[in-house]
């Protein structure tokens, strides 16, 4: 594996200046630690995805079907005439530049083909050469281009170098939306056989087992009653989670993050605290055991296939509505593609309507399902949780706005309002206005990209969001980074062991449990990861490190 | 798939030198992935992570949470990287013959 350089070491590298040739002619450079790895063709057959094969980078064997072009342009063909977004970004955009200094991994990489504005042009070009007159007449003069192996390639490379996170379309004067086009693209590129292993491993593993880590359901019940042991442990109170149970009012799904891997395990447990303590009527499932979808990394109907079983099993066990956990993408699919996937709203699951607070989820009428930040600022709102910020007054916090949450479902209020009831006064502060909200920076490793193999492209697309976390950490003495997404969870102690090692992460209903008074508790001392709580006892042994 | 010869033996890994399956696992590649770890001495202390984790995947599909593994052995994550410097998943998975974490992790 590529090793990765140090800061000190990259940051020299990253240039803004443009290479001296035309952008047509700079071939893509796929450096070791710049690039994920292709799929592998056992997740292509397990999903029955096309031309699974052994592929190599380096090797420049790509194995592509010989009809490749065919395939390829007979796919944006019907593209252009299902999505009519994307003829429309293709024809409209006027090259202002605009996006150019808004994309991260521009920011980061300083590679022109990461400005949104080139990004789109190396798929722009090839409609033009093959959709438009004046692309079929003048060629490269009117900015046209034959689809050959290297345009294919320097798709590969450029495509999995967009996260899709859209903050580019929030500055783009026509909202064009690169992530339409980011997606479309990999749908052709998986149409000839490449897509990238990381997330069609997790893809086939959701598809065939119930969840991206590939849980079997004994697995799956097995961590989290381990997590229900640890909140016993901790607090003296028993939570009881309970699986696949026909009749609950609520089915519970959140991102398999959350119960495999630290520190999502703590949001989890935070979760069953939560629960408990206001006796929701819930159940977990071992069949739609998985929130987050991968699928919707790679295809449209790949997303579609992932986001049914969710519901499928919500009808079979009979539940009202869905309860959804901290998970970012989860949430773009519910409420930017689900209408378009199924034509027609749930209609077999009610109105989400609190048990404990009569509020209805008007919001969720479409699809149903709440998110945890939504249900719990609710239920303090109304007076239903009995809190010691004091609790939390080891961390002091700034928060991530996750990119599908804020841009994707305009989730912002919901949890700094919970922060400011768990945290003691003066103990959050934000980070830059340009950073945050609808204008938050993206981890740098969402939508399948967070490998090992592409790590130096992963810190880079990541720094500008380390940059901000950096400055409220040396102005403001934060300690902690908080998040509402899983895959946040996973990338962001990658991201900040590399640029700010000070900083943790955490879920926000991880503070939520930490602050929580139980009647029938025993006395706190620590918090749910086993720090000694502030005014309790000895300072933390358990150091920061221990995050992986 | 890569393929990875050592002391006579041929094992098929994936990208990140992963064995491709648990089946083609035996003490050759304990023997190699402790060479390419850098651990001088396999100790008890190695053999207790090694065959908990064997015997959760065979149990459950899958590996452990990091913490589980911790509580099952009494190993804090500290001295598991003691143990392992590239970590429970990249080091000590490696030499069960585990198959690569996916997801969001």
């Amino acid at each position: 594996m590529a090793k990765v350089p140090k800061p000190s070491e990259l940051l020299p590298g990253i240039s803004y200046q443009p290479p001296a040739k035309g952008w047509m002619d700079v071939k893509p450079d796929f450096r070791p630690g710049t690039y994920c790895n292709p799929a592998a063709p056992k997740w292509m057959e397990w999903i029955g995805y096309p031309y699974p094969q052994a592929r190599s980078i380096p090797d420049n064997e790509w194995g592509l079907p010989d009809n490749w072009q065919e395939i390829v342009l007979q796919g944006m063909e019907d593209r252009l005439d299902r999505f009519r977004s994307l003829k429309l970004f293709f024809d409209i955009c006027v090259r202002c530049g605009a996006c150019a200094d808004k994309c991260h991994f521009f920011l980061g990489t300083g590679d022109p083909k990461n400005m949104p504005v080139l990004r789109a042009e190396l798929l722009r070009s090839v409609y033009r050469r093959y959709f438009k007159k004046i692309g079929r007449v003048l060629g490269e003069i009117a900015g046209a281009r034959d689809l050959s192996e290297d345009v294919i390639k320097e798709w590969f490379f450029y495509l999995y170098q967009c996260t899709i996170c859209r903050r580019c379309s929030l500055f783009c004067p026509y909202g064009i939306d690169m992530a339409e086009m980011t997606l479309l693209g990999r749908e052709l590129l998986a149409s000839v056989g490449l897509n990238i292993d990381w997330a069609m491993a997790s893809v086939a593993q959701c598809y065939d087992k119930g969840s991206h880590i590939g849980a079997t359901p004994q697995a799956f019940k097995d961590m989290i009653d381990f997590l229900a042991e640890e909140n016993e442990r901790i607090t003296g109170i028993t939570t009881t989670p309970s699986y696949n149970r026909k009749g609950a009012e609520v089915l519970f799904v959140t991102p398999s993050g959350d119960y495999f891997a630290d520190p999502g395990s703590f949001t989890l447990m935070g979760y069953l605290l939560l629960f408990e303590y206001i006796g929701l009527d819930y159940t977990f499932s071992t069949y739609a055991a998985e929130g987050g979808n991968f699928g919707w990394f790679i295809s449209h109907e790949m997303g579609k296939r992932l986001n049914s079983k969710i519901y499928a099993e919500a009808k079979r066990l009979g539940v009202k509505w869905i309860l959804g956990g901290e998970c970012g993408h989860m949430w773009r699919v519910c409420n930017q593609y689900m209408p378009t996937y199924w034509g027609e709203p749930v209609n077999f699951l009610e109105e989400p309507v609190s048990p404990i607070t009569g509020t209805r989820f008007e919001n969720a009428k479409i699809h149903k399902m709440v998110h945890i930040s939504e249900f719990t600022a609710d239920l303090i709102k109304n007076g239903k949780l009995n809190l010691d910020p004091q609790r939390n007054a080891h961390i002091k916090l700034t928060f991530h706005d996750s990119c599908n949450t804020a841009r994707g479902m305009g989730i912002f209020e919901e949890p700094r309002y919970i922060i400011n009831n768990v945290l003691p006064e003066g103990h959050f502060v934000e980070m830059p206005p340009n950073t945050i909200r609808e204008k938050t920076f993206c981890c740098g490793s969402s939508s399948g990209i967070n490998a090992s193999e592409n790590m130096e492209l992963r810190m880079q697309g990541g720094l500008p969001r380390a940059n901000a976390v950096r400055w409220v950490y040396e102005q403001y003495g934060v300690n902690h980074l908080g998040c509402i997404c899983a895959l946040d969870r996973a990338t962001l102690p990658t991201l900040l062991e590399y640029w700010v090692p000070e900083m943790q992460v955490t879920g926000i209903t991880e503070m939520v449990g930490n602050a929580l008074i139980f009647p029938d508790e025993i006395e706190r001392t620590t918090d749910l990861r086993d720090r000694d709580l502030e005014g309790f006892g000895e300072a933390a042994e358990e150091d920061a490190e221990e995050g992986e | 798939m890569a393929t990875i010869e050592y002391k006579g033996k041929t094992f098929s890994v994936d990208e990140d030198g992963f064995l491709e399956n648990l089946d083609q696992w035996c003490q050759e590649w304990v023997d190699y992935v402790k060479d390419s770890e850098g651990i001088k001495e396999l100790t008890d202390e190695h053999w207790k992570v090694i065959n908990m984790l064997q015997d959760y995947y065979k149990k459950n599909g899958i590996a452990p949470m990091v913490r589980i593994l911790s509580k099952v052995t009494g190993f804090k994550l500290k001295h598991i990287y003691e143990l392992f410097p590239s970590g429970p998943g990249k080091g000590a998975c490696k030499m069960a013959g585990l198959a690569k974490p996916t997801g969001c992790v």
